[in-house]
């Protein structure tokens, strides 16, 4: 993929269970809340959903994608 | 109006001043309701498109989003359709709103105008299947109307889950699909992929029954009441402390003291009000002015919502009153999403030490925190709309939170 439009990290809410593996690939995108789970360190509050990613960040992005083990993170563009 | 004072109908002159909904009064038969507006006309999908669009209408369920154009998200996404795609049409009645019935009233009193509107929107968007779905307590009244004609044999009636949090759209499809009402993450709108991944347009059945009207009277006919930012008449739920509660057709840009007053409401008594139900946010007893429009309620943090109004009376404490209502958004997550499932919980313990007075000054900082790290992170809204009426309380009620934490209270012994 060599595309430049932004992308965004989709947290489906419903499937993670505050693992952490997705923090400790992206440090620089996600914090940890009180709880554990993943909070975006950028982007509008109310839009938290899809953390924007930096290009650089893209290939961390997609190994946070495919080892979360509840399969709660997808990569949108 | 109220619907305890029904309106005789008069032969089917163009509905006038702000009885629309309800012109055909209480319990309205389908007689009734074709005397008083006259049949459903047939018109083009693309006509009518045009009609809703002028028309303005937004949303009456709670989001206010423009009613066109999820219509026409959904026909376009129809209009794509691989063979057996055709779009669904989802009419939602299920109000889990508790400080709001007036989709019962509407349900109950005008069904007729809710079918009307559903078969036209169907229409417009090319939908092959048409659900209704209703809270039990509007089911019989729901039945007994689809039963009486017979263009409604097409209109499968469900009913509704009775939880708060039932009437979200995505959760309504989860519903009707697999018997789960929770909402579902979403990463498609509901009009691209929805029920079983067809494009479904889900529309607050209220809504629908001002789209039965457009369909008779026009676009233009809709603007000539309301603001036109937000044009036409809105069903308000008056709640609270108030000397009779019940639901009224206003016009949707009328001032919140001139509603309350229509109700019988002492406006110098009050001394606030919650503007759009449990997700919404407090008036304080000076704004009462302020009118129902987007606009001119965001400066409060509010929105029109579902049309809830609900007062608060002089003696009683803003901070014990919104405490109670956090304890219940609490109880209601679907204990789905961590966020939601742990952050409310820990916002109604610190609601309720500030109710309290104990640690009042650190309560207030961290339901400040904790609001803000939990918003915008859920796969529905129920975080943002519990932590919309927080803030508002932290706002419109801060004296009372200095004096809980000096151990005192403006309106009753701590």
């Amino acid at each position: 993929m060599t595309n430049d439009a932004p992308h965004t990290l989709h947290i489906d809410w419903t499937r993670c269970d505050g693992r952490g593996l997705c923090v400790e690939i992206l440090e620089n995108a996600l914090g940890r809340d009180d709880w554990g789970y993943p909070v975006a360190l950028r982007g509008l509050p109310e839009r938290r959903t899809e953390v924007p990613l930096r290009q650089e960040e893209l290939e961390n992005a997609r190994e946070a994608v495919a080892l979360c083990p509840l399969a709660a993170l997808r990569l949108r563009a | 109006m109220t619907m305890t004072e029904p309106t005789t109908g008069t032969r089917s002159a163009t509905p006038s001043g702000t009885v629309r909904l309800l012109a055909a009064g209480a319990d309205a038969g389908y007689e009734a309701h074709l005397r008083t507006f006259g049949p459903l006309p047939a018109r083009d999908p693309r006509a009518m498109m045009e009609q809703v669009e002028a028309s303005r209408l937004t949303g009456r369920g709670g989001a206010g989003f423009p009613a066109w154009r999820k219509l026409a998200a959904a026909a376009q996404a129809g209009a794509h359709r691989r063979r057996g795609r055709a779009p669904i049409l989802i009419a939602n009645g299920s109000e889990g709103e508790p400080l709001s019935w007036k989709d019962r009233v509407l349900l109950e009193n005008a069904p007729h105008l809710v079918i009307d509107g559903m078969i036209a929107a169907a229409r417009t968007i090319g939908a092959r299947n048409v659900l209704l779905y209703v809270s039990r307590d509007a089911l019989p009244a729901v039945e007994r109307a689809a039963g009486a004609r017979a263009d409604a044999r097409g209109i499968e009636i469900v009913e509704a889950a009775d939880s708060f949090i039932a009437g979200e759209a995505s959760a309504v499809v989860n519903a009707i699909e697999n018997d789960d009402p929770r909402p579902v993450d979403r990463t498609a709108r509901l009009t691209e992929s929805g029920l079983r991944g067809r494009p479904t347009l889900v529309q607050n059945v209220e809504t629908l029954a001002h789209v039965g009207l457009i369909a008779r009277y026009g676009g233009a006919w809709f603007r000539s009441v309301g603001s036109p930012e937000d044009p036409g008449t809105r069903l308000v739920t008056v709640t609270g402390e108030v000397p009779r509660a019940g639901v009224f057709e206003v016009a949707a840009d009328a001032p919140v003291d001139g509603v309350l007053a229509a109700a019988g409401v002492d406006v110098a008594a009050c001394a606030a009000v919650l503007v759009g139900g449990y997700h919404g946010a407090w008036l304080p007893a000076a704004a009462l002015g302020t009118r129902l429009v987007p606009g001119e309620l965001s400066r409060f943090g509010a929105q029109p919502g579902a049309g809830v109004l609900h007062v608060l009376g002089a003696d009683r404490c803003g901070l014990d009153a919104t405490a109670e209502i956090v304890d219940y958004l609490a109880g209601q997550t679907a204990r789905q999403c961590g966020p939601c499932m742990f952050g409310l919980p820990t916002l109604a313990t610190r609601f309720a030490a500030l109710a309290r007075g104990e640690a009042a000054e650190e309560s207030a900082r961290e339901l400040a925190r904790v609001s803000d790290l939990i918003v915008g992170r859920g796969a529905c809204h129920h975080p943002d709309g519990s932590v919309r009426l927080i803030r508002s309380a932290l706002r419109v009620f801060q004296s009372d939170v200095r004096a809980h934490a000096r151990g005192r209270c403006t309106r009753r012994p701590l």
